[in-house]
């Protein structure tokens, strides 16, 4: 567990996302799936962030400016910096032979890297407006739908599905796909035990998201 | 001494942060195992944060099987927070713990996530003494009407110290619902609008007992804790700030020796109860 200071590099619009690309220093890339704790200027706690993007230089995280903490997180500017802490938890399981990514909305955030280390596998992505599909740019080999139309439609039978999204989707993709790898999302306020905080009841049971997740496979 | 704030640290998830520690305080644990509160279980609010996990724990038979054994592996001085619903737990939790290897148990009688306990805090701790001969602190709230009162009441029990504070009652509302935030509404406040009033507990209980304390409250700088020794705490914890930074005992350490050396004091305990002037209250002990 290692916490770094990282230079923002740049900081791009992608469609209302924002792509926030950071001088990697130490930092180990972790597995696709694992996540950050990126400390927002000004605000009391840190925020969980997949990874999107892992170069040997740059670490790159796609954030969508909803609340007070990751819209401070993408006020930041090329020249200040950043605390970060990981990587922390449970990636996807990248031993499978018929990879299918099903995300939704900012969901897609882990896919560029997941992509990139599973070959560009096919990706099936919804979004809630064409604006928001722009993000669908950053993931090779993706059939993109936008609401009304949801990705459980346009998802082929035959897949080792790892997905990430909305806690409704990921819900609708296992019962379509039972032995699906689902990235969950949860508040933390450590992203490393401590708090308790972002328990989630996945298949009746509480579980601790970031010691246990976010990647979880549903029971079959 | 620099401990973390019960609740505020897994030792088994960071036990580099639990050995960066002088003890690590074990999340309080009931005599059954409690799942915890329904989420949302935290946020963060513009001064502290709320949470409302509801002591979540094994169980003290999990606790005494699994638990403890890997925490005594990590060889950091562990100190055992305990909470229940009545006298006869504490005695209960305290009396199983009392031949294990230990170096405190500390009494949580103010989680703001429970029903509290309708005890008087002295019939709780006075249970606990009986039954234990280990040392003892009795982590008091400060929302009662007189924490001098509460704190000399553990004293006259037998407490051979304080821990202050738990967290206050806080909640916070969801910008677009106006909803709460919380899955169970309402939640414990931390951070750092929790750093005054665990002053205010800290320098009322000290002049009321003169018993050793642990200050709790919003420390996030060695500064923060030169100021809870001058209010009269032997000891301090960190809670909400480790959150954010996990290297914050060590930061803090150096912190506050260099921040107590520049105002003159050898040590930073030679700043305790500062803030009083004149000489110590002599301290309350059990009456017999």
């Amino acid at each position: 567990m290692r916490r770094e200071l990282l230079d923002i590099v740049r900081v791009e619009d992608i469609g209302p996302y924002r792509l926030l690309r950071l001088k990697r220093g130490r930092l180990e890339s972790g597995i696709p799936g694992q996540f950050f704790m990126l400390a927002p200027p000004g605000r009391l706690l840190p925020r969980p962030m997949s990874l999107s993007l892992a170069t040997r230089t740059e670490l790159g995280f796609l954030i969508d400016p909803v609340g007070p903490g990751t819209k401070a997180l993408t006020a930041v500017v090329r020249g200040e910096r950043l605390n970060v802490l990981g990587p922390l938890g449970n990636g996807f399981r990248l031993d499978v032979e018929r990879p299918l990514l099903v995300g939704g909305g900012i969901g897609v955030a882990p896919f560029p890297y997941l992509s990139e280390r599973l070959s560009r596998p096919p990706a099936v992505l919804g979004f809630r407006s064409e604006a928001h599909a722009e993000a669908a740019a950053l993931i090779p080999n993706a059939e993109v739908v936008v609401e009304p139309r949801l990705v459980t439609e346009a998802m082929p039978p035959g897949h080792d599905v790892l997905a990430c999204g909305p806690e409704a989707m990921l819900r609708a993709v296992a019962g379509l796909a039972p032995g699906a790898q689902l990235a969950w999302e949860a508040p933390m306020a450590c992203g490393y035990g401590g708090c308790y905080g972002c328990a989630v009841e996945i298949c009746g049971e509480l579980k601790r998201l970031c010691v246990e997740g976010p990647v979880l496979e549903r029971a079959a | 001494m620099i401990l973390n704030a019960s609740g505020c640290l897994d030792a088994l998830t960071a036990p580099e942060v639990a050995q960066s520690l002088d003890a690590f305080v074990t999340k309080t644990v009931t005599p059954l195992p409690r799942e915890g509160n329904q989420p949302v279980r935290i946020a963060e609010t513009d001064l502290g944060m709320v949470n409302s996990i509801g002591l979540a724990n094994p169980g003290i038979d999990r606790f005494l099987a699994d638990t403890l054994p890997q925490l005594l592996d990590l060889g950091v001085s562990v100190w055992v927070s305990v909470g229940g619903f009545g006298a006869r737990d504490y005695a209960e939790l305290c009396a199983r713990l009392d031949d294990q290897p230990v170096a405190a148990l500390e009494l949580n009688v103010s989680c703001p996530n429970v029903s509290s306990p309708e005890e008087e805090v002295e019939e709780i701790v006075a249970a606990a003494r009986g039954v234990t001969t280990k040392t003892l602190y009795a982590k008091l709230s400060p929302a009662v009407p007189d924490v001098g009162a509460a704190a000399a009441a553990a004293a006259r029990a037998g407490a051979d110290g304080l821990t202050l504070v738990n967290t206050i009652r806080g909640l916070a509302l969801d910008e677009r619902t106006l909803g709460p935030k919380l899955g169970p509404g309402v939640g414990g406040l931390s951070g750092p609008a929790l750093r005054p009033i665990a002053l205010a507990a800290v320098f009322t209980a000290y002049g009321a007992t003169g018993l050793p304390i642990v200050g709790v409250g919003g420390v996030e700088t060695g500064a923060h804790g030169l100021e809870l020794i001058a209010a009269g705490a032997s000891a301090f914890a960190l809670g909400t700030v480790l959150f954010a930074d996990p290297e914050a005992p060590l930061r803090v350490r150096e912190e506050l020796e260099r921040v107590a050396s520049a105002r003159g004091f050898a040590t930073p305990l030679a700043a305790y109860a500062a803030a009083h002037g004149g000489p110590p209250p002599t301290p309350l002990r059990r009456v017999a």
